[in-house]
């Protein structure tokens, strides 16, 4: 077949969340340039599975680049080396014939590794149960438009409510920060009037959560838009640390 | 803790307003210390350098500026020291392989690095001249001048020190060396500072990161050429 491609994988393997894990070489043959990462290692897998191997654990879901699932650190970069794409949207022609593929797992305190390359990511789930909501009373349906939004808020808000909390943001930064995710779903809901009521209250509980779960610090590096497959820019940390002053100085919170 | 205490310790944005304020505090800082050290440049056998050192370490104002200035120094050595530790601690295991040099730049990722090197040189530079100064180290001769107004001063010959000290080489280099790793040090610090204080919009961002260059590049080339100037051309 014309145009195949032969890789060689190095993956992280690991057994469960208390073993110690290593990289194992694995070679991925005829591989068309027309799969997906994931498909290509579906292709592994079954060659792994006829050979008595364990097949490559790994997370996924949609497969369409809107679920966030399928978390790979590839090649140094989150979800491989392509901008604005996961890693089910990654396509074998962006490799190489005979190139050497290195495929590891998210790398945070806060996302414990479950099995090979699956990580634990319920951190950010405790972040939103945190404050990343609106509480609304139940009651005849609103009229969508009885609340005048500006557009260029309602635009700002959409861009930063494409989070999928996939958490490439916290995997490419050096400090393991989850800033990027938190400020996307605070600024989303500070734009919005249905947001306002419990602005400060939100920023002040997630902030605080993110802490708990062990997130770094962070220190501005960029790392994070520049890999996020949603392209969240920085805008909206820059607007989540105002909301925090804001929330800070200003609530009646003292403790 | 009360809501301050616990801002300021245990939230991760908290902990970057400290950062924040004390860095550009310390640009500040750093344009004035400048300013100042342009007048060893004076071809008048040091009294306006003199003169000068004997107005910054007498005048109660600046004294007290200088006090709020090693404290800021101390809160963001400490600070960042903690910012990094923590940072550590959120990636306990790292990758095998890494390629961050597309998405970020050197200068972000090496700060801490960068500012290690900044406070080495900020010992080895207090005890050259501060302590020269104060005569710790040892004593400094005493000149005489007479002001505009026909008075009679005697001070400290501080900038014989100084001319002394910069014709080694060895100091020299270490001055020249501090000062790159100061502009590498403000080339992200400067702009993050903003970022981190939250002021971020389309109309200024770009006019910092502009003025950025005065903190990054010029200003450590002005520290920088100084001791250049005096090693080569003066004697
Ligand atoms: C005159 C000397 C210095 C100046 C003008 C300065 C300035 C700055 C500025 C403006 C920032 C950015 C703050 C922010 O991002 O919000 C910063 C960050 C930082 N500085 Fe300094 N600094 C100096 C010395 C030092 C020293 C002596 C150290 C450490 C030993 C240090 C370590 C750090 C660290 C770790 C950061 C945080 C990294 C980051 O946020 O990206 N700095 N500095
Ligand atoms: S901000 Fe971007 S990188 Fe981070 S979780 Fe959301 S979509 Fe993923
Ligand atoms: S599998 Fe859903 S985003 Fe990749």
């Amino acid at each position: 077949m014309s145009g195949h491609m032969n890789l060689t994988l190095k993956v992280w393997r690991q057994k469960d969340a208390k073993a110690a894990g290593k990289l194992e070489t694995y070679e991925a043959k005829d591989v068309s340039p027309d799969m997906s990462f994931l498909e290509m290692i579906d292709v592994v897998n079954e060659s792994l599975i006829k050979k008595g191997v364990e097949p490559i654990a790994f997370d996924h879901d949609c497969r369409e680049g809107i679920c966030g699932a399928c978390s790979m650190y590839i090649n140094g970069h989150a979800h491989g080396p392509k901008q604005g794409i996961t890693t089910c949207q990654l396509h074998m022609r962006s490799f190489k014939d005979g190139e050497t593929i290195t495929i590891e797992p998210w790398r945070a305190k806060a996302f414990p590794i479950i099995k090979d390359l699956v990580v634990d990511r319920s951190a950010f789930d405790r972040i939103i149960q945190a404050g990343g909501y609106v509480s609304v009373n139940t009651g005849v349906t609103i009229d969508a438009n009885a609340i005048a939004i500006p557009k260029e808020h309602a635009d700002n808000a959409m861009d930063a409510a494409t989070c999928i909390g996939c958490g490439a943001c916290v995997a490419a930064c050096k400090n393991a920060s989850a800033t990027l995710f938190l400020s996307a779903k605070v600024s989303q809901l500070a734009l919005l009037p249905q947001g306002h009521p419990e602005r400060a209250a939100r920023v002040e509980a997630m902030i605080d959560q993110m802490e708990l779960e062990g997130f770094g610090n962070c220190t501005n590096t960029e790392a994070c838009s520049a890999e996020c497959p949603k392209e969240i820019g920085q805008e909206h940390i820059a607007r989540m640390n105002r909301e925090f002053y804001a929330a800070k100085l200003s609530s009646s919170k003292t403790k | 803790m009360s809501w301050f205490t616990q801002t300021i310790f245990s939230t991760s944005v908290g902990r970057k307003v400290i950062m924040a304020l004390t860095g550009l505090f310390l640009c500040t800082f750093l344009a004035v210390h400048l300013a100042g050290n342009f007048q060893l440049l004076h071809n008048d056998g040091g009294k306006a350098f003199n003169l000068y050192t004997v107005f910054m370490t007498s005048n109660p104002l600046i004294k007290t500026i200088s006090y709020v200035n090693f404290a800021f120094i101390l809160g963001h050595v400490v600070w960042g020291a903690y910012i990094t530790y923590k940072n550590r601690q959120a990636r306990p295991t790292g990758y095998a392989y890494n390629d961050p040099g597309k998405t970020s730049s050197f200068s972000s990722r090496w700060m801490g690095v960068l500012g290690t090197m900044i406070l080495i040189f900020l010992i080895i530079h207090l005890k050259d001249f501060k302590m020269a100064y104060l005569g710790i180290t040892h004593k400094l001769d005493l000149v005489t001048y007479t002001l505009d107004n026909g008075d009679q001063v005697e001070v400290k010959n501080m900038y014989d020190e100084v001319i002394e000290e910069f014709h080694e080489p060895v100091v020299v280099g270490i001055y020249v060396l501090s000062m790159i790793a100061l502009g590498f040090h403000l080339y992200h610090g400067f702009q993050s500072a903003f970022q981190t204080l939250g002021l971020r919009h389309p109309k200024y961002t770009p006019v910092i990161k502009s003025a950025g260059f005065i903190f990054w590049g010029l200003i450590p080339l002005g520290f920088a050429i100084i001791p250049l100037i005096i090693f080569f051309c003066r004697n």
